[in-house]
C-alpha cells in the first residue's frame, strides 16, 4: 500500500510524527539575549528613521531597538506597545521586507536590514513572558462600545478604548479571538498558541468583555447595537471568498485555501490533517503561499501555484516567495484557470489558460495546460460581504464593495467607526488593521468625551 | 622586503613585537609559546625582591568594558607583581634566553625604594644573561600602596634616583617605565632622562574602575563585595598613551630619547602609529590576553606589507616621522580652511550627520531639500569641525574637503588666506606677538 508522499487522493498521515513537529516549527526563532544586543547594535538611530516613516503604526524603532542594546528591554516593549499592543504578532507577521526593514539604511548601504522584525519580537515575548502590563485604564467613563470582530483591529481599538476607561463588548463569530491571527496565518508563523497568549494579554488591562459565537447579522444586528452601545467599532474583516470562475470548482476536492489554513491552525494532531498528493494552489498572494508551503510541509508530494499575472505582480512578497521555493514549491505565473476536471466528482487535473497582456488588459491566450492534481485551493482575494449590515438601519456607504471611512475611521453612520480588511483603501496587512482600530478608538474616545475630556 | 629587525637601545630583535611585562610574561611556558609564535621580545612579569613572594587576590583580577558583539576595548587589573619565587623566575629566565639568543628578553623589576634592595638585585638579574631591565615605576595597584610602582613614578625626584642607583650597579641598559597616573608625562621623563636611564616605556596602566554591579552597587572586578581601582589597557587607552608618546618625543629636553610605545597596540596599524610619533618598538598585553600569541604574525605581516607598499626599508624610516607633526594647538594655521563634503553616492542617508550638526553643533547640514530626504551641507555654516565625518557610518562618506587659497569662505565670506598665520599673532590674542617679519 502507498504511503507518505505516495498516496493517491486526499489524505492524512504522509509524514512521521517526527517530520510534522520539525515542519511547523518556528519559521524564524527567537534571537537570544547575546543576539538581540548584537543585532541591536547594528542599528543607526537614525534621525527622523525612515522605518519608523514605513511602519504603519509609527512604532519609534529606532528607540526601541536602543533600549535593546542598553539592557532595558521592558522599556523597548512599551515603546512598541505604545504605538502597537499587537507588536508581538507583527513582529511575526509583518512582511517587514517591504515595510521597515525594505527602507532600513543597512538595506540601502549593504542589503541587510536590521532585523528589525525579530528585535521587536524579542523585546515583546520579554515583556509578555513576565506578564508585564504597562496601561493602567483611567477612571471608567461610564460609555460602553460594542466591537464587532475580535481580529487585530477589533482587538486593537478595544485595547486603547479601555486604556480610556470605556467599557468594551468584543462580539464575535467565531468559537475564539484573534481573528486572522487565529485562523489566518500560517503555522509556522505563530508557534506555541501565540495568537491566543496574545489576546489574553491584551484584554488583561480590562474592561474587555469577549463575546464568542455572535455573528452579525445571525445573532444581532447593527441597529441594536447602535442602540445599546455609545458607539460601535466595526472590524469584522472579510466574509466572503472570491471565485475561480472556472467551470466544475463546486467538485470535491476543491477548497478555499483560508479555511484550509484555518482548519490546520486548529487542528490538535497535523497528522490527521489531509492533504492532497498533487495540490494546485489559485493566486498570488500571501494566503497562497501560506497554503502551499503548508499543504507541502502536510507531505505533499506536488505543490505548485498558478497566477494569473507576472513575478512582479504578486502580493506575496519577495521573502514569501522565496520561501515557497526553498519548500519546494513552484510558482509559475501567467496561467489562469479554466476549467476543474474531475472523475467520480472528485478534481483529478485543473485545465489552465495561459495569459498575456494585451494593452494594458490580462487576456487569455487560448493556450491551455492542464496539471495533474487531486486538490485544488482557491486564494485569488476575499471580498467583504455587506449584506449581514443591512436591512437592520439605514444603510452604511460603502465603496469600491467595503466600508467607506474617514481618516480617522468614522463611517456614513454617526454612532459607527470601522477598520481593519472591512474598510475600504486597506492594504490587508495586520499591522494596518492595527492602526485603524487605534486611530480609531482615538476618534471614538474624542466624540464620547468631547475631545478626551470625559 | 621591508627589514623590520629592530636595535632598541642596543638590544636586537627579529621585530618591533615585544610582550609587556604581565600576566603572558610570567613563566617560561608562556614565554617559550610567545617566542614560538613570533613575538620579537618579551619584558618578564615583574621581579620582587628575594623572600616570600606577593599574594594575589583569589576572586576576579580583571574588569572589562566590550563592544555590543563582547568585543574587548578596554582590561583593567588588579594582578600584582610575579607572585612565585624569585629564584624560579630567574632559573627559567636563564634557560629561556639560553633557548632563544636572538629575542630580547627584558627583566621587569619593583623592589623598595631603597638602595639595597637594587643593589642586590641587579647582579642576581644580570647573571641570567638578560638583554636589560626595565624599571617598574608603573603599576597603580595594591603594589603602590606600599610605596612601590606607581608611588615611585609619580615623584620625579624618586624616579632619578632609582634610575641613578641602576645605572650604578649594572651594565645593563635601563627601561624606565612611566605611569600615566600624573599630569604631564613630561616631568617624569626628564627625570629619568636626569637619572641616566637608557630609555623610557610608557604607558603603565590608569586608575580605572571598569564598572559598577547595579544590584550589588559594588565596583568591579568585585571581591567579596568590594573593589579597588584598577590598572586599564587595552584599545581604550591608545589614544591617551600615544600622546604621552608624543609629548616626550617632542620635548626638547627628552627629544632623541629612545621609547618603548605601550598602550593598546592591537594591530601592525597601531604599532605603526606609535612607532611614528616616536616610539623605537612597542610592547603588548591586552591583545595577547585576548586572542593569544598568533596576533603578532598579522602585526609582522601587516607592518611588512605597509612598509613594502610605501618604500620604507626599515624601521628607521618610519621612527618619528610623525613627531615634527605634532606641535601646539597655538601653532595651527588658522588660516587654513576646510568644509565637510557628503558624497551623495555613498550617502546611506541615516541622517546622524544631519541631527549631530543640528542638535549639538551649527545647524549646517540639511535634512530636507525639496521634499526629499537629503543631507548636504551647507557651507555658509558649516566650521569645518569634522564632527560629521566622525558620526558617520560609512567610511570616507563625508570628507573634509580644505579650500584653496583665494577660495571664497561663504561662512566669514572672505577669500582664504595663502599666508600661514596662528594665534599667536592673531589680532583677538591679547598676548600677541608682533609677526616676525
Amino acid at each position: 500500500m502507498a504511503t507518505g508522499h505516495f498516496i493517491e487522493g486526499i489524505a492524512g498521515g504522509r509524514l512521521s510524527s517526527e517530520q510534522y513537529a520539525e515542519n511547523f516549527s518556528d519559521l524564524h526563532p527567537p534571537l537570544d539575549h547575546h543576539e538581540a544586543l548584537v543585532e541591536s547594535d547594528r542599528c543607526y538611530f537614525c534621525y527622523d528613521a525612515p522605518c519608523m516613516n514605513a511602519c504603519p503604526t509609527s512604532i519609534d524603532i529606532p528607540l526601541f531597538i536602543r533600549q535593546i542594546a542598553t539592557g532595558n528591554p521592558l522599556g523597548s516593549a512599551k515603546t512598541i506597545f505604545d504605538q502597537n499592543i499587537l507588536g508581538g504578532m507583527c513582529a511575526r507577521v509583518c512582511p517587514t521586507e517591504t515595510l521597515c526593514e525594505e527602507v532600513c539604511v543597512r538595506e540601502v548601504a549593504e542589503g541587510k536590514p536590521v532585523q528589525i522584525g525579530r528585535l521587536q519580537r524579542y523585546a515583546t515575548d520579554v515583556a509578555m513572558s513576565e506578564g508585564k502590563q504597562f496601561y493602567k485604564r483611567t477612571e471608567a467613563t461610564g460609555k460602553s462600545i460594542a466591537v464587532v470582530g475580535a481580529g487585530p483591529a477589533g482587538l486593537a481599538a478595544a485595547h486603547r478604548l479601555a486604556r480610556h476607561g470605556h467599557e468594551v463588548t468584543i462580539l464575535e463569530a467565531r468559537p475564539k479571538a484573534g481573528g486572522l491571527n487565529e485562523y489566518g496565518i500560517a503555522a509556522y508563523k505563530s508557534v506555541d498558541d501565540f495568537a491566543q497568549a496574545e489576546v489574553d494579554y491584551v484584554t488583561a488591562i480590562g474592561g474587555i468583555d469577549i463575546q464568542n459565537g455572535k455573528a452579525l447579522g445571525r445573532d444581532f444586528q447593527l441597529a441594536d447595537l447602535m442602540r445599546n452601545y455609545d458607539a460601535v467599532f466595526l472590524g469584522m474583516g472579510l466574509g466572503g471568498v472570491n471565485a475561480l470562475r472556472a467551470e466544475s470548482e463546486d467538485a470535491d476536492g476543491v477548497a478555499n485555501a483560508v479555511e484550509f489554513i484555518a482548519e490546520l491552525r486548529q487542528a490538535s494532531d497535523l497528522s490527521s490533517l489531509p492533504v492532497g498528493r498533487r495540490v494546485v494552489v489559485i493566486g498570488g498572494g500571501m494566503t497562497a503561499v501560506d497554503a502551499a508551503v503548508q499543504s507541502k510541509l502536510l507531505g505533499a508530494e506536488e505543490v505548485t501555484i498558478c497566477y494569473r499575472r507576472g513575478q512582479e505582480h504578486m502580493n506575496a512578497s519577495g521573502f514569501e516567495q522565496d520561501l515557497a521555493a526553498a519548500n519546494g514549491v513552484t510558482i509559475r505565473h501567467w496561467l489562469q484557470p479554466k476549467r476543474v476536471i474531475a472523475e467520480n466528482g472528485k478534481v483529478s487535473a485543473i485545465e489552465l489558460e495561459y495569459t498575456a497582456m494585451s494593452g494594458d488588459k490580462l487576456a487569455g491566450t487560448g493556450e491551455r495546460l492542464t496539471l495533474v492534481a487531486d486538490q485544488v485551493f482557491k486564494a485569488i482575494g476575499q471580498s467583504f460581504v455587506p449584506a449581514h449590515l443591512n436591512g437592520s438601519s439605514e444603510a452604511i456607504e460603502l465603496e469600491g464593495g467595503r466600508i467607506k471611512v474617514d481618516a480617522e475611521g468614522r463611517t456614513s453612520l454617526a454612532k459607527v467607526w470601522a477598520g481593519g480588511d472591512c474598510i475600504f483603501g486597506g492594504d490587508d496587512l495586520t499591522v494596518s488593521a492595527v492602526a485603524q482600530g487605534r486611530d480609531a478608538a482615538e476618534s471614538i474616545h474624542r466624540a464620547l468625551t468631547s475631545n478626551g475630556r470625559a | 622586503m621591508a627589514d623590520i629587525r629592530n636595535n632598541f637601545i642596543g638590544i636586537k630583535s627579529p621585530n618591533p613585537f615585544w610582550l609587556a611585562s604581565a600576566p603572558p610574561t610570567d613563566k617560561a611556558y608562556n614565554v617559550e609559546r610567545a617566542f614560538k609564535a613570533g613575538w620579537g621580545g618579551v619584558v618578564w612579569k615583574t621581579l620582587g625582591e628575594e623572600g616570600p613572594p606577593v599574594v594575589n587576590v583569589n576572586g576576579p583580577r580583571y574588569g572589562a568594558i566590550w563592544g555590543a558583539d563582547r568585543r574587548l576595548l578596554g582590561l583593567n587589573n588588579i594582578e600584582l607583581i610575579t607572585d612565585r619565587d624569585l629564584q624560579t623566575n630567574l632559573r627559567e629566565m636563564k634557560q629561556v634566553k639560553m633557548n632563544w639568543p636572538d629575542r630580547a628578553l627584558i627583566a621587569s623589576i619593583m623592589v623598595p625604594c631603597v638602595e639595597e634592595s637594587w643593589k642586590a638585585i641587579l647582579p642576581l638579574v644580570e647573571e641570567t644573561g638578560a638583554d636589560g631591565i626595565e624599571l617598574n615605576f608603573g603599576c597603580p595597584h595594591g603594589m603602590s600602596e606600599r610605596g612601590m610602582g606607581s608611588a615611585v613614578g609619580q615623584v620625579p625626584e624618586y624616579i632619578e634616583m632609582v634610575v641613578r642607583w641602576c645605572k650604578q650597579y649594572t651594565r645593563m641598559p635601563v627601561i624606565t617605565k612611566l605611569t600615566p597616573n600624573i599630569t604631564d608625562i613630561r616631568k617624569p621623563a626628564r627625570a629619568a632622562h636626569a637619572g641616566g636611564t637608557d630609555a623610557v616605556s610608557l604607558i603603565n596602566t590608569i586608575n580605572s574602575i571598569t564598572g559598577v554591579d547595579l544590584d550589588s552597587f559594588a565596583p568591579q572586578p568585585t571581591i567579596d563585595g568590594k573593589g579597588s581601582h584598577g590598572g586599564y589597557c587595552g584599545p581604550a587607552v591608545k589614544p591617551i598613551a600615544m600622546n604621552m608618546v608624543a609629548e616626550i618625543a617632542r620635548d626638547p629636553e627628552t627629544h632623541g630619547l629612545p621609547i618603548s610605545g605601550i598602550g593598546g597596540v592591537t594591530t601592525w596599524r597601531d604599532a605603526a602609529e606609535f612607532m611614528a610619533l616616536g616610539a623605537g618598538n612597542v610592547q603588548v598585553c591586552t591583545a595577547a590576553m585576548t586572542y593569544g600569541f598568533k596576533i603578532v604574525q598579522e602585526m609582522i605581516a601587516g607592518l611588512e606589507n605597509w612598509m613594502d607598499e610605501k618604500g620604507h626599508a626599515s624601521l628607521s624610516d618610519i621612527i618619528g616621522r610623525a613627531t615634527p607633526n605634532v606641535t601646539d594647538w597655538q601653532y595651527l594655521n588658522l588660516n587654513y580652511v576646510a568644509k565637510a563634503h557628503i558624497d551623495q553616492d555613498a550617502c546611506i542617508k541615516c541622517g546622524r550627520c544631519h541631527i549631530a550638526c543640528e542638535d549639538t553643533s551649527h545647524q549646517a547640514i540639511t535634512s530636507m531639500v525639496n521634499g526629499t530626504r537629503h543631507f548636504e551641507v551647507i557651507e555658509a555654516e558649516c566650521v569645518g569641525c569634522n564632527l560629521c565625518v566622525n558620526v558617520c557610518p560609512v567610511e570616507g562618506c563625508i570628507t573634509m574637503e580644505p579650500l584653496a587659497a583665494g577660495a571664497m569662505d561663504e561662512r566669514t565670506g572672505k577669500p582664504v588666506s595663502p599666508i600661514y598665520a596662528n594665534w599667536t599673532t592673531h589680532p583677538n590674542n591679547p598676548m600677541a606677538k608682533v609677526a616676525a617679519e
